[in-house]
């Protein structure tokens, strides 16, 4: 399925990216619940994991939610309607012409998979039609990767620190002063619901 | 964020495609390495480091160096070639090898293997262990490649930190190795030194995939997280390079997210292994 012509005029966001840790499963699921069955951004998410770890994260989230959701294959295509998890060991990146490519560069702040390794190539790619999202975690990940989604146009949001598992990182955002909006999940899931509410 | 800084953000990006673009253009015509079939996030992001790392204003500033700077070319072929690697990295592979690979080779008088990519030699000593234990090793002529002759100087002398043995060791015994995996090597103060005999039929050489040809016919070809960065044009030429390599029924070893499906050499290989990514190639082509 892909999006119809009116459907690329209306929507402003083409693509959202979602950085987690500590604490990520259980507010990565309370995020999907929130989302309408209307809603078709593809998602692509970044949760720390042990190098060990198989591929549970899909199966897990799928429960959760309407979009499809399965660990990202090299070079496939971004889709609406999907939601990619990167797979354990690897840093996900997005290529210009909209596909996934991942690789096995250095860790990147002592983790691989990295959210500023995605979310600092998908900036590049989706420029002012991306949305960030920064969640519960024990470390600076993603902190750089929000500023470059908000350098190059797109919007950020981190989660309310308060309501976070663990705070520290969406805090480093919001102290870098890279973050458009502060919520919590609820806040989240109907912002980006709203993104398909008629306009007309 | 209003229009202007939005339109001033991506025409920053479009200069910078072209600056990457060019440098590309410079490293192949005056180094001969070629980039341009490799995955462009990759690259940009590794020249960014650079460009940071140094304290540049832009990679134009780059391209002056590597212009004018004899040993720059060094620096950037390290940072685009990636070389992180680990010994039995993947352990599931290995055993793989060691069920459906080996008995098959064991049918041989003797056997070549390539290592197509094998950065600081982890992989190759990994490997060799295991035909070691297995009584291939002695006649078993080993090809140890890779363009970055930088790695190869280390992979040649087969010195490690000892910080990482425990990780290795752990990698080994849930590979399937029958030994200790300290009977391969020697520890002295914060390095190991393998043992030389696991290196006594290996050949250490540069060959670049991108710009060289077949330069043996050999049983096994090993070559993992390479072609993870490279377009699908280029790991399609580069697969068809590994095929004419391979005698008919030898095999095909790639790394984990690394895939024959959906190229050109699809139909030339039978699976033994989908999820370890070991290959076959077929003995009468086209069934
Ligand atoms: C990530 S490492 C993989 C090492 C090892 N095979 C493993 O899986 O652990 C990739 C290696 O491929 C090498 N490489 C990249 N492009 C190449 C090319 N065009 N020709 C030969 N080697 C190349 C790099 O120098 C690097 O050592």
């Amino acid at each position: 399925m892909g999006f119809s012509m009116a459907d690329k005029a209306k929507l402003k966001y083409r693509a959202v990216v979602i950085g987690t840790s500590a604490g990520g499963l259980k507010a990565l699921k309370q995020l999907v619940e929130g989302l309408d069955p209307v809603f078709q951004l593809p998602l692509l998410i970044v949760q720390h994991l042990s190098p060990q770890s198989d591929s549970f994260l899909p199966k897990y989230l799928s429960q959760f939610t309407h979009l499809k959701v399965k660990e990202a294959d090299p070079h496939e295509p971004i889709l609406p309607g999907y939601a990619y998890t990167a797979p354990p060991n690897y840093h996900m990146h997005v290529e210009k012409n909209g596909t996934i490519l991942l690789s096995v560069d250095e860790k990147v702040n002592f983790a691989r998979p990295s959210i500023d390794v995605l979310f600092e190539s998908a900036a590049w790619v989706y420029q002012q039609h991306l949305i960030g999202i920064l969640m519960t975690g024990a470390n600076n990940d993603g902190a750089k990767g929000m500023c470059q989604i908000k350098m190059l146009g797109g919007l950020t949001i981190a989660q309310l620190p308060s309501e976070a598992e663990v705070p520290i990182m969406p805090e480093a955002a919001i102290a870098l002063g890279c973050t458009s909006k502060v919520l919590d999940i609820k806040g989240i899931s109907s912002f980006l619901n709203g993104q398909y509410a008629k306009t007309d | 964020m209003n229009m202007q800084s939005k339109n001033e953000g991506s025409k920053e990006l479009q200069k910078q495609d072209l600056e990457v673009r060019l440098l590309l253009e410079a490293i192949q015509q005056i180094y001969g390495y070629d980039f341009r079939g490799y995955n462009q996030a990759h690259v940009r992001r590794r020249i960014l480091h650079r460009v940071q790392n140094l304290g540049l204003k832009s990679i134009s500033e780059l391209q002056h160096k590597l212009l004018h700077e004899e040993h720059f070319i060094e620096i950037l072929l390290r940072d685009l070639s990636i070389n992180v690697t680990e010994m039995f990295r993947d352990p599931g592979f290995y055993r793989s090898m060691r069920l459906e690979v080996i008995p098959v080779l064991k049918t041989y008088p003797f056997i070549k293997v390539w290592h197509a990519g094998c950065s600081t030699g982890e992989e190759v000593y990994s490997f060799a262990i295991l035909l070691k234990e297995e009584g291939l090793l002695d006649r078993a002529q080993i090809y140890a490649t890779d363009f970055n002759p930088i790695v190869l100087e280390t992979a040649r002398k087969g010195i490690y930190p000892v910080s990482r043995i425990k990780e290795y060791t752990q990698n080994y015994q849930a590979s399937g190795g029958l030994q200790s995996f300290s009977d391969f090597y020697i520890a002295r103060y914060d390095s190991v030194i393998m043992d030389h005999n696991l290196r006594k039929n290996v050949v250490f050489a540069e060959h670049n995939l991108v710009t060289d040809n077949v330069f043996a016919e050999v049983h096994v070809i090993i070559c993992r997280n390479v072609l993870i960065y490279f377009n699908k044009d280029l790991q399609n030429r580069v697969l068809k390079l590994f095929a004419d390599s391979l005698i008919k029924g030898g095999f095909l070893g790639l790394g984990s997210k690394e895939n024959i499906m959906f190229t050109e050499v699809a139909d030339t290989f039978t699976v033994v292994d989908a999820s370890e990514k070991i290959y076959k190639k077929k003995i009468v082509l086209g069934i």
